[in-house]
């Protein structure tokens, strides 16, 4: 038992060593947060302030009163988002795996396609599209791609759904239920995990968005977080400790969801092998 | 046909259509949209004029020094990060995969940085990049290294950049890890019978049965850091010096700064191609180095 404890011993020193640097960023972001102005660039660096000031995160509200808005505006697309995602996965995977028609294998094939195009080459022409459509300057953009569904996420549901036993649909289908309900009321349910990896991922998608409200969103009041807090970095610079404070609050809705829903984020991973941004 | 049948194809095109018509509305169309751009000369205000290969010329016959800059950055990144965070996940995943307490804690800390909105993330390492008082100069200093001015020397913003790459590295790393978990014992357990030692079965065993992980890591790896974008934007928006001028910065700045969408969008579609070429290259490659134990067995 102690020898094995022994052995052990360097692997946990190397883990400990890589465990602290790769959470430095995060407890420098929390450590500051909490500073008055003064102490943000002590060095040696202080981790834990002497007299936590908690007051800097009222504080961001009071310089930047639109900051709450920006909460809501990223939860709104990011549950729209999200949403989308789901029920087009669900159909669009319902209508690969367990419906059997002739096209099945060309739309599958089609879905593997656009599983590795870059979008780097969408974006000028799409952001036109959108322009003609008089929707630059709205939510639309950043969460009306999701209701098409993406790639990724429909893979992940029609491998889910491929899974489960086919005598489910068929024992419904001689009672003479429509493909529709065989959905909603046998195959759905039984998807839960898979809707629920899902969910995670777009909620991740669309809430750390950058790229697509830059682009779409220019009025102050419809910034999203990540928007809002480069411009709360732009205005405020000078004040470190409460671009930190701001920092967190936009991380701490992630970090929530990462630590209630851990065990899925490492199924969906594993899954589709999808990143978390 | 009978009636069932005729009711699955029909329901079939039905429930697909959302992906079909994304597909066509989202990639097929935008893309040949994009085809037409490349020829018209557009603001986006003004009437577009036709310009025929102009745009195309500009690109190549060195108007634009910007556009070479921008690509040796993007293939600088991309040579130095994929590689590094290769090995950094690959490492992780062989770390955690040892037989031994709190592995679940340790996989969590590698893991949540990836997880940080990309606009936190580039505001926290402004601060921890600072020549003066940023932690990663006041830790070299323990080993006696002069302060480094990293974002404000054009010699250092890249390998600055493609360290910040190495914190994000913990989806790879699950993936690692599912496939080593997934080599199967019996293969280990067979060669240490025929006499190998644990350092022979790994670069016999393990490696080859994870090699199609790699080549996945790799793929997804190439094509995503050909598209680095956000850090420089946020963080340096492309200097020093253009040093952290990248491709995606550099048609960002094109199309929605200067207002040139045809040039813009023949940036683009080079970068489009050139990531397809490097992606068909490697799926050729793939050939000589990934294992598949389907293939094998057949």
């Amino acid at each position: 038992m102690r020898t094995a404890r022994f052995a052990n011993l360097p692997w946990h020193i190397i883990c400990w060593v890589l465990g602290i640097s790769f959470l430095l960023p995060l407890v420098w972001m929390f450590s500051t947060a909490l500073k008055p102005p003064g102490l943000v660039f002590e060095t040696p660096i202080r981790w834990i302030p002497e007299n936590p000031r908690w007051y800097n995160y009222p504080q961001v509200f009071e310089k930047l009163p639109l900051f709450s808005r920006f909460f809501v505006n990223t939860f709104y697309v990011t549950l729209m988002g999200a949403s989308g995602c789901v029920l087009s996965s669900l159909l669009v995977g319902f209508g690969l795996s367990r419906i059997n028609w002739p096209g099945r294998n060309a739309v599958f094939g089609m879905l593997i396609a656009t599983l590795m195009l870059p979008g780097v080459v969408t974006i000028i022409p799409l952001y036109i599209i959108f322009r003609y459509a008089q929707l630059v300057g709205t939510f639309y953009p950043l969460w009306i791609p999701a209701w098409f569904g993406y790639a990724f996420y429909i893979f992940l549901m029609r491998q889910y759904m491929m899974t489960l036993p086919r005598e489910l649909d068929e024992a419904a289908r001689m009672d003479g239920a429509a493909n529709f309900r065989i959905l909603w009321q046998i195959i759905t349910p039984l998807c839960s995990p898979a809707i629920a990896t899902i969910a995670i991922f777009a909620f991740l998608q669309h809430y750390n968005d950058f790229l697509g409200p830059l682009l779409y969103i220019s009025a102050n009041e419809m910034f999203t977080l990540q928007l809002g807090l480069l411009w709360f970095q732009g205005r405020f610079g000078n004040f470190w400790h409460l671009v930190m404070a701001a920092s967190v609050m936009t991380i701490v809705p992630v970090l929530v969801l990462f630590f209630t829903a851990q065990k899925r984020f490492v199924q969906g991973i594993q899954l589709t092998g999808l990143a978390g941004r | 046909m009978t009636a069932s049948q005729r009711r699955d194809l029909r329901d079939g095109i039905l429930f697909t259509l959302p992906f079909v018509l994304g597909a066509l509305l989202l990639w097929v169309g935008p893309m040949l949209y994009s085809l037409v751009l490349v020829v018209l000369d557009w603001n986006l205000i003004t009437r577009p004029d036709y310009v025929g290969m102009k745009n195309l010329a500009k690109l190549v016959d060195g108007r634009d020094p910007l556009f070479y800059k921008s690509l040796y950055n993007t293939f600088y990144f991309t040579f130095f990060s994929v590689p590094l965070q290769l090995l950094a996940a690959f490492g992780l995943a062989l770390l955690l995969n040892q037989p031994m307490k709190g592995l679940g804690i340790y996989r969590t800390i590698f893991y949540i940085p990836s997880i940080t909105p990309a606009v936190a993330f580039a505001v926290v390492w402004i601060q921890i990049l600072n020549p003066e008082w940023g932690i990663l100069n006041q830790i070299l200093g323990w080993f006696g290294v002069e302060p480094i001015k990293w974002l404000f020397d054009p010699a250092f913003t890249r390998p600055a950049f493609v360290l910040m790459s190495l914190w994000l590295v913990g989806p790879q790393m699950i993936i690692f890890l599912a496939g080593l978990q997934s080599v199967s014992p019996e293969l280990k357990d067979a060669a240490q019978i025929d006499g190998a030692n644990t350092w022979q079965s790994f670069l016999h065993v393990t490696i080859p049965a994870i090699s199609p992980i790699f080549f996945f890591n790799l793929v997804i790896g190439v094509i995503g850091s050909f598209q680095v974008f956000t850090n420089a934007f946020i963080m340096t928006r492309g200097g020093p010096q253009d040093s952290t001028l990248f491709m995606v910065l550099h048609i960002y700045r094109n199309a929605f700064e200067w207002f040139d969408m045809g040039y813009a969008a023949t940036l683009a579609w080079v970068l489009f191609i050139i990531i397809m070429i490097f992606t068909v290259i490697q799926f050729r490659f793939a050939r000589t180095w990934v294992y598949y134990e389907s293939e094998q067995s057949s």
